[in-house]
């Protein structure tokens, strides 16, 4: 029932799409589309979560006769499509709520609306096939309508080219994917899941796909060194779909990744985790460095992304490890870590891009040395921003902390494992994810300080205007989620079990059954973590302060100029900017991993022109990987182009040459 | 009945932390003036400090927003709760398991989070100057302090300081290289995170040093003392840490009763007097150091935080 429900619910969403492009000059057309998404992703919503809760046992399977003649298209629906399908639609939902609002001052609406219901059909189609074509299929229609809303500005400086790489990568993710199944379905090419799931692997086979895998379903994720596409594309769409595109897309690739490697490919290997492990690490540590790098509101929350996602992997990395020594207590602790971690990265980072957009939209800016001051011009935004940000800064006790505690306990059960190079491994990934953790907070702080906090530097900022309620609406639904996940986090992970139980065989203790609401890992002795008495104890002892204060020694206040050591300036360009804010970091870290170099340009006395400090970032992943191929494929392109300008003769002996070539080669080859 | 008398022991403890702060401070302030042949401020001098500050009236700046006004109190109480749920003079209090050492660490965090934004919120470049520079210094003390929580954690099978207490406690524990290596990466995140000498110094408003000062130099009155009230909270904090954990002796289990109490209190205070001595000593024979000099100084903390917990991972299981 709950599949058939979904897949009506996709149907119903083409069709908003297909009608949007006859209505897309319309003004109600918007109103019409959001209010259509918004209502299919709740009941989808609803379908995913009741299948997730109480009937996670069912598998209920569907295939129509559609896609391929002797194939037909399969859908099913088993926890783990449901636990993804509660993120897809949870996402959409939200989306769709923000964008009733947002998406109604739309310049460019006939080149959003069509594609908006298209994508997050597309997206809930991914999680629900059963077979390697539908799925491809579906990956790449999502791949497609977000290229399209990607482009949807795409007379903006920069957009175009954002849209350029991410096709290009896109198509190489699909490629990768569509080599993956083939091999998977084997010499038969059987390409149901249940067949692939029946089909035993060589280890040759096993590691191709595992690469292929990763290069497909990391790409999309954004896994550094494939992250590239992902800053420049997330931000350029309007800023709901770069919410759908962060913190939904970016999911469902999770889960095609999770699909194929821990389902589908049959007992892991223990170096597949450590590969996992490896990239997850290193996606966690550059996302981050990136981010503190970025003066872009939006940029910044994409590179943030790349971060998560890296946290993510390394969570399904250990579960691999784990997993492949037969450890299925370790195993299920970080799977569902990785798993809470997947729900929550959504939430928190849907409602930061929805705080950008409102930013955007009030001021038309996204670059934050030329805003400043917004919380007193915007309030409700400020306060939504500043909870996401606490989130996903991993701060207690939001829902952020706790599936990375998730994560620092399943590495901690990591001494076990019998191979030596997991032993070295894990403890420096280890650090890698408490580094990221500590600059994802220095990153949010200059995000939400340079942002909301200070004075206003520029003019745009002094007349920002609070954002519309329905935008409120839908960013203040994500701030309680926040925070119920951070403080209720038992019944999350009880969620989650079933899926885990059917991953890797094993699940974690039933966290509810704990008194007082505490999660317990392992064992009591060894760890627990208690958010719901957290947030009790800081509320009470905040409030208890306060009153106490005020009522018994002073509550008299007055305002005046701000002290600053005495020498206060009027001009707001003498705060702390989002450059000045990172340097100490970007001197400890960026000198290393960016190269980075400043130069100081002095004029001579008597010169009136303005010193200046240039400062100059390398991204040497762009430079060693992606720079040299492009590069090569400039020149080769360079090289064939005089072949269009020959003349009659030397086009003829071109093609006689070509042929004269190919018998002698058949001639040798026979 | 028991869980009733379970929770008035916390409850004291949550009232012991907070009026033992203040003292603490006067204490190692009084120390160093003795080290320098000054007669130093009265032991009671931070008290009398609080009691002023909190009758005067509060100036705010013009363009403050509520983030400013609120932050002092939410740093206050996260740091005051996470000082209350380290085991002090007795392990397994009734609220212990609600968080474990990752999680006081991460508590810290939310407090410095919010500190870091206060600073910002005014808009002035000294307040930019101090969060830039504490988050910096975060950065690399943060890590430092999670790995050491590893190693602990992985010495003792438990990340629950309770358990790490007891463990160390125990006949199980030796002489071990991590742990040398971790007290000593504790001690200079201590220092750090403390705003202590050599990495800031807590006592100067000399402008182009401070740290810890530049982000409530527009801080006055009520508000003002409930941040020297946290900063206080945090240093009784981290002597607690490195007592329970690297000097267990004398620490009661929580329902063993008022007489082991009686005998657990006095060695707790000894304990954090011992450790506030030494801190003065250490601050009084070494210089104040360069902001930049002050990433060498953490970078070394984490490596030897990062080697001990490394040392263990390889050493620990078959």
């Amino acid at each position: 029932m709950a599949l058939d429900v979904v897949l009506w619910g996709v149907l119903t969403l083409f069709a908003t799409g297909a009608a949007a492009v006859a209505g897309a000059r319309r003004g109600s057309t918007s109103t019409f589309v959001y209010a259509v998404a918004l209502v299919v992703s709740m009941v989808a919503l609803c379908m995913a979560v009741w299948t997730l809760l109480v009937d996670p046992a069912a598998t209920p399977t569907v295939s129509l006769p559609i896609g391929l003649p002797w194939l037909g298209a399969h859908f099913r629906l088993d926890a783990l499509a449901a636990a993804f399908l509660v993120v897809v639609n949870l996402g959409g939902a939200t989306a769709s709520l923000y964008g009733l609002g947002y998406g109604r001052h739309e310049e460019e609406a006939g080149r959003v609306l069509p594609f908006f219901p298209a994508f997050l059909g597309g997206m809930n189609l991914v999680v629900l096939a059963d077979d390697a074509f539908t799925f491809l299929m579906a990956w790449e229609f999502m791949s497609l309508t977000s290229w399209a809303l990607v482009m949807a500005h795409h007379r903006q400086p920069g957009n175009a080219r954002a849209g350029y790489i991410y096709l290009l990568m896109a198509s190489l993710g699909t490629l990768s994917l569509l080599l993956a199944f083939g091999l998977l379905a084997g010499p038969a090419g059987s390409y149901t899941f249940d067949a692939i799931r029946n089909t035993q692997l060589s280890t040759t086979v096993a590691t191709a796909v595992l690469a292929l895998t990763l290069l497909g379903a990391g790409s999309k994720a954004g896994l550094v060194p494939l992250h590239v596409w992902l800053p420049l594309a997330h931000p350029a769409a309007p800023s709901h779909v770069s919410a759908l595109m962060s913190g939904v897309m970016t999911k469902v690739a999770v889960y095609g990744f999770v699909r194929i490697a821990f389902d589908l490919m049959g007992p892991p290997t223990w170096w597949s985790g450590g590969v996992v492990l490896l990239f997850g690490g290193a996606s966690a540590v550059l996302g981050v460095l990136h981010a503190l790098m970025e003066h872009d509101l939006k940029r910044l929350l994409a590179y943030h992304t790349v971060e998560n996602i890296g946290i993510i992997f390394i969570g399904l990395g250990l579960g691999l490890a784990f997993a492949a020594n037969d450890m299925r207590g370790a195993a299920a602790l970080a799977t569902t870590a990785a798993l809470f971690h997947v729900f929550n990265h959504s939430v928190f980072k849907s409602l930061l891009f929805f705080g950008s957009g409102a930013v955007l939209r009030s001021t038309g800016e996204r670059d934050m040395e030329r805003l400043g001051g917004l919380i007193h011009r915007m309030p409700y935004t400020a306060f939504a921003f500043l909870i996401g940000s606490a989130a996903i800064s991993a701060l207690p006790p939001f829902n952020g902390f706790v599936s990375e505690w998730l994560t620092f306990q399943a590495i901690l059960l990591s001494p076990q494992l019998p191979q030596w190079v997991l032993k070295f491994l894990v403890p420096a990934i280890g650090g890698l994810l408490a580094l990221s953790a500590a600059l994802a907070a220095a990153c949010f702080v200059k995000a939400f300080g340079i942002t909301f906090l200070g004075r206003a530097r520029t003019s745009l900022a002094q007349d920002a205007r609070e954002t519309d309620r329905l935008s409120l609406g839908a960013m203040f639904v994500l701030v309680v989620l926040c925070l119920v996940a951070g403080v209720l986090p038992a019944y999350f992970i009880d969620a989650l079990a079933p899926v885990v139980q059917g991953l890797v065989g094993a699940q974690m203790p039933r966290q509810s059954a704990f008194a007082w609401l505490t999660i317990v890992p392992i064992a009591e002795s060894r760890s627990s973590y208690n958010g719901l008495l957290l947030f009790v104890l800081i509320a009470v002892a905040a409030s208890l302060a306060a009153y106490v204060i005020h009522r018994w020694a002073s509550h008299a206040s007055r305002r005046s100029a701000p002290w600053d050591c005495g020498f206060p300036d009027a001009s707001a360009a003498t705060q702390y900017t989002a450059g000045s804010f990172a340097q100490p970091i970007r001197r400890v870290f960026g000198s290393v991993v960016f190269r980075a170099r400043e130069e100081i340009d002095m004029p001579q006395p008597g010169d009136s022109r303005p010193a200046r400090l240039h400062v100059h970032l390398h991204d040497l992943l762009w430079d060693t990987l992606y720079a040299p191929v492009a590069k090569a494929v400039g020149i080769t392109a360079d090289v064939l182009n005089r072949v269009q300008f020959l003349t009659i003769r030397g086009y003829l002996t071109l093609v006689s040459g070509a042929l004269v070539a190919l018998l002698v080669i058949l001639a040798v080859w026979q | 009945m028991a869980v009733i008398l379970d929770i008035l022991v916390q409850l004291g403890q949550l009232l012991l932390v907070l009026l033992l702060a203040p003292l603490l401070t006067g204490y190692v302030r009084k120390i160093k003036a003795h080290l320098l042949r000054r007669r130093g401020p009265d032991l009671i001098q931070p008290y009398r400090d609080l009691h002023k500050l909190l009758r005067k009236e509060v100036v705010l700046a013009d363009n403050a927003s509520w983030v400013f006004r609120t932050a002092p109190y939410l740093i206050f109480a996260t740091t005051w709760v996470a000082a209350a749920l380290v085991p002090t003079f007795a392990t397994g209090l009734v609220f212990s398991p609600a968080a474990d050492l990752i999680a006081i660490v991460a508590l810290l965090g939310s407090a410095r989070f919010m500190l870091a934004l206060a600073g910002l919120d005014v808009g002035t470049s000294f307040g930019g100057i101090g969060s830039s520079r504490e988050m910096m210094i975060a950065s690399l003390a943060e890590p430092a302090l999670l790995m050491i929580a590893f190693t602990l954690s992985l010495l003792a099978g438990s990340t629950q300081l309770s358990s790490v207490a007891t463990y160390m406690a125990g006949p199980a524990v030796g002489l071990r290289v991590s742990l040398a290596m971790a007290l000593v990466g504790l001690v200079m995140v201590a220092i750090a995170e403390n705003a202590r000498i050599p990495v800031d110094n807590p006592a100067t408003h000399l402008e182009l040093t401070m740290v810890h000062e530049a982000m409530i130099l527009e801080y006055s009155g009520r508000h003002l003392a409930v941040i020297e009230a946290a900063a206080s909270l945090k240093l009784l904090l981290y002597l607690s840490i490195i007592g329970c954990v690297f000097a267990p002796w004398g620490v009661a289990v929580a329902g063993e009763g008022f007489a082991a109490y009686a005998a657990s209190l006095p060695a707790y205070v000894i304990k954090l007097a011992a450790g506030g001595f030494l801190l003065a000593v250490f601050e009084t024979v070494i210089a104040k150091m360069r902001v930049f000099r002050v990433s060498e100084f953490l970078g070394a903390a984490l490596m030897l935080a990062l080697l001990a917990a490394l040392l263990l991972f390889v050493s620990r299981g078959t």
